[in-house]
């Protein structure tokens, strides 16, 4: 296959950048788009010309590096699929693809594709955990957890922290990765002690580092790699209220 | 230089206990004086630096990943063993010991292995406390599966993503030192020299990957927990930023590195389809407890696999190991799966491939069952291969998966450097010659969790450590080697991909030092690698500038290490004369083609001191004893 790439290269966090086509003429249809990308940068190394920089590393679509928005759309065209997942058997000969990074205040390019996601990491040392030390935990069985509740609260813990869903967002809202975790420690009953407390402090940590607020839009479930229901943002602006309430009084 | 172990003493179910009551203790006090650095946030990482920091020490983390959540662990899937027996099928921690020690073909250390099983336990109990969504069974308790080579069910899981949920929960740990502010996190850094001072480690030097500068980080101790190197084979399940870098840096500074060719292919991954390649994905494991491998009977037999008939298949795992059947150690799996293939009844446009069947089970349970089991590794086949598993099988080959050798560590996971620590995959300690599924997990997290918060307080607590601070001259000099190799590579301004050569390394490994290894293949590899390691220097292309993100220098510096690595692997393949676990030397098999193990001359751990680059290293022989479990010839017939 032959393909156009529209890229966006961009030296560092305070300079321009700007899309930069390249051409690739040896695609296969079995290549993943990050090997694609692999190749583009093979041919440009051996130019001695500054490869293009973009994340990944697991490339089976778990660990939630891997971070393109491909034609407009966070992860690319196929549902429920990180970028790395998706194959160049998606597209057609003669294509042009455009692909640039995440785009959101809150995650600011590093270099050409690759973002900085570090304000995902203070959500979650905000209050994102269970306070426990290590050492005398009860026996495994001592707290009998229904399977649905735990399937649910598997559902939500999937999430894999790429940012696609803000990427997605208008508002450029942290929404649906924060409920994500909120969801899943709510459900558990080890995550009952600290669950009002966990849902303000993160909420108040997502707005101190600039997410925007959520308008039920529903982007942020459709690009979602892992499906993660937007019902979880339901769920966390109950918790968030139930919150308040128990604060207030 | 003599390898003590420091093995307690007394019975071995005694040995953890009495060591814990007699190993020093710092006071609580005093802790927050220590600086203690943490090289890596996988498993073994994240859990020994939330631990550290719980218990008050002032720790630095750094890692190479944009979070510490990215780890490699996260994409572990099968599950984690203990032996918490509630499925009241017998097991207990002693069994786990045993199939531990049976199941590395007896090349680990008994005592370590045991301390592990004790352990164990404590993991799941741990993690629940986390809140680690573990599948459950409909009376609200835990499930179990049984996983590769276990006869009983104590394999806890997390749907397919046990590693990532078991990362989450430490990582959530890691978060909360982090908000205490006992952590310090340093991420996009990377490891690139161990500091020594007065013979013990003091620090390290890291690059940071962003601004390209060249850091220093000083502390009492240092531990790394840095992973594997599978990459070393250039396809395999791993991670495609894994790698022997800070391992091997610390080799270079004298710590000793334990059996490297103890590498486990992993015998169900998606097989190759072609040079564009970057990595191989791995098929879970557990679905060798409901799938059946078989081939056609016939040679070079083209047929759909729906057009071959029952009797026409051979389902040769089930014929020639009738009681483990499918579920086989994976270095056994592995090796008769490349049998079949040389012998021509390969699967695929390959011929390097399998087929691992489910239309049994999916008769006898459902394909509701099955997809409420596997449905995201087959969801993951699909999106790779095209083709749907729940109507056709599956094909499946081995690939490079999991390193059992390392850096060598004492019983308090001490390496040779005192001070320097070793956690995880990147030591040898627990797995022998072969590792048994859903072990890994259970190691990285007994060790950063359970072990390491003793063992570093009594070396804390035994040695004098006046203070060292970043202008020292061993830091200087560190940071000067650092930066003299860094120019280097980028000085070199020749014409040849970094990718071509890793793939280049990767084709000597898997076929000269990979399944099945001769005295012939091992010593064309030591020529070939070598060979190119001087291409590499002469030839390689390295682009851009070294003051900020350089994917292109992160990424040749880890090639240039696989290049001095790689041969020390093959060396040690060369002179381990014997069959063990995932070592298989064509010469020394049983006349079923077993791996033979020789016992007289092989029980020993060699432990690699580092002389020079292409000079011979010299070995260290650590001899292994038994006392409780009586080697004997594997059999799983
Ligand atoms: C696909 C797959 C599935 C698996 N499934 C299972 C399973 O079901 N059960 C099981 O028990 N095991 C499984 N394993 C094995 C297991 O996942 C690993 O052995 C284990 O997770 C390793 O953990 P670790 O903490 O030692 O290292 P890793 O998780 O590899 O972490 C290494 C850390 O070190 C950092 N690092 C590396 N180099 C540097 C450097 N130079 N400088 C700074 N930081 C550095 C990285 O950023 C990372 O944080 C699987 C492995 C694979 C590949
Ligand atoms: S590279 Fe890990 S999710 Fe894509």
């Amino acid at each position: 296959m032959r393909l156009t790439l529209k890229i966006w290269r961009q030296a560092g966090p305070t300079v321009a950048g700007r899309l930069v086509e390249y051409i690739e003429d040896h695609v296969s249809p079995d290549m993943s788009f990050l090997e694609m990308l692999d190749v583009v940068n093979e041919g440009l190394i051996k130019k001695g010309e500054d490869a293009i920089a973009f994340d990944s590393d697991c490339r089976e679509g778990i660990c939630g590096m891997c971070s393109l928005v491909v034609n407009g759309v966070p992860h690319g065209p196929d549902r429920g699929t990180t970028v790395c997942q998706l194959h160049m058997r998606r597209f057609k000969d003669g294509d042009t693809i455009t692909i640039e990074p995440w785009r959101a205040a809150a995650f600011p390019v590093v270099k050409d594709l690759v973002v900085d996601r570090g304000a995902f990491d203070r959500i979650i040392a905000a209050g994102g955990y269970v306070s426990f030390n290590c050492g005398g935990a009860p026996d495994g069985n001592a707290i009998p957890i229904p399977k649905d509740i735990a399937d649910v609260a598997m559902d939500s813990a999937a999430c894999i922290g790429c940012g696609a869903c803000v990427a997605a967002c208008k508002n450029a809202s942290a929404h649906l990765f924060m409920s994500a975790k909120i969801s899943q420690l709510a459900l558990l009953p080890q995550g009952q002690p600290e669950r009002y407390r966990r849902v303000t402090a993160m909420v108040a940590q997502a707005d101190a580092e600039g997410f925007g607020s959520c308008s039920n839009e529903g982007e942020c479930e459709a690009v979602c790699p892992k499906e993660i229901p937007i019902s979880n943002i339901a769920r966390m602006t109950r918790e968030y209220v139930k919150a308040a309430l128990t604060a207030s009084k | 230089m003599t390898l003590d172990a420091k093995i307690p003493g007394g019975a071995i179910v005694e040995k953890w206990d009495r060591h814990k009551f007699e190993m020093k203790l710092v006071n609580p006090a005093n802790k927050r004086k220590y600086t203690i650095i943490v090289v890596g946030t996988g498993l073994a990482g994240a859990s020994a630096a939330a631990s550290l920091g719980e218990l008050g020490y002032n720790v630095l983390n750094v890692c190479i990943h944009d979070s510490p959540r990215r780890a490699h662990s996260i994409a572990a899937q099968g599950g984690i063993n203990a032996a918490k027996n509630y499925q009241n099928d017998g097991d207990s921690a002693y069994r786990l010991f045993y199939d531990t020690v049976k199941g590395g073909d007896y090349r680990s250390r008994e005592a370590n292995v045991y301390r592990l099983a004790q352990l164990s336990v404590n993991i799941i109990d741990q993690c629940v406390a986390q809140g680690v969504p573990f599948a459950r069974e409909y009376g609200g308790l835990l499930d179990n599966r049984s996983f590769g080579g276990a006869q009983v069910s104590r394999t806890f899981y997390a749907r397919g993503q046990t590693g990532q949920q078991l990362l989450l929960g430490a990582y959530q740990s890691l978060m909360r030192q982090v908000h205490a502010k006992t952590v310090t996190m340093f991420t996009r850094r990377e490891m690139l020299d161990l500091v020594i001072v007065d013979g013990k480690a003091r620090g390290i030097v890291a690059r940071n990957l962003t601004t390209g500068e060249i850091e220093r980080y000083a502390g009492d101790a240092v531990i790394l927990a840095t992973g594997g190197y599978g990459t070393c084979y250039y396809l395999s399940t791993n991670a495609v930023n894994s790698n022997v870098t800070a391992a091997w840096r610390a080799h270079k500074r004298g710590a000793l590195f334990a059996n490297p060719c103890f590498t486990q292919i992993h015998p169900t991954c998606i097989p190759v389809s072609g040079d564009h390649q970057s990595k191989l994905t791995l098929m879970s494991e557990s679905l060798r407890n409901d799938g059946r491998v078989w081939v056609p009977k016939q040679k070079g037999d083209t047929r759909r696999p729906e057009q071959i008939p029952e009797a026409e298949r051979d389902y040769y795992l089930e014929r020639k190991y009738p009681s483990f059947g499918n579920l086989v150690p994976r270095d056994v799996a592995s090796r008769n799966a490349k049998q079949v293939c040389d012998d021509g009844q390969g699967v695929g446009d390959s011929g390097l491939a399998v087929y691992l069947d489910f239309k049994d089970a999916i008769n006898r349970l459902g394909v509701d069952v099955i997809r409420e089991k596997y449905g995201n590794l087959f969801q993951m086949y699909h999106k790779i291969t095209d083709e749907d598993a729940y109507t056709v099988p599956m094909r499946i080959y081995p690939a490079m998966h999991y390193a059992m050798g390392g850096l060598w560590v004492d019983y308090n996971l001490m390496s040779t450097v005192p001070g320097l620590h070793v956690l995880g995959e990147a030591n040898f300690s627990d797995h022998g010659a072969n590792r048994l599924g859903a072990s890994a997990l259970m190691q990285g997290l007994a060790d950063g969790y359970f072990v390491i918060p003793y063992t570093i307080g009594h070396y804390l607590a035994s040695a004098p450590l006046p203070k060292v601070t970043t202008d020292h001259a061993a830091f200087k000099e560190a940071a000067d080697n650092v930066q003299g190799r860094i120019t280097k590579l980028l000085s070199v301004k020749g014409s040849r991909g970094i990718r071509e050569i890793h793939r280049e390394l990767g084709r000597i490994m898997w076929d000269d030092v990979g399944m099945a290894r001769t005295e012939a293949s091992l010593s064309r590899a030591l020529q070939a690698i070598p060979k190119l390691r001087d291409e590499f220097w002469q030839s390689v292309s390295v682009p851009g500038t070294p003051d900020n993100l350089n994917q292109s220098l992160e990424y040749a510096g880890r090639v240039a290490d696989y290049l001095e690595f790689a041969e020390l692997l093959a060396l040690d393949a060369l002179e381990r004369r014997e069959s063990c676990g995932g070592h298989f030397r064509e010469e020394s098999q049983t006349p079923e083609g077993e791996a033979l193990r020789d016992d007289a001359n092989f029980t020993y751990v060699a432990a690699w001191e580092f002389t020079g680059v292409g000079r011979k290293p010299e070995v260290h022989k650590e001899p292994l004893t038994f006392e409780e479990v009586h080697p004997t010839q594997r059999s799983y017939k």
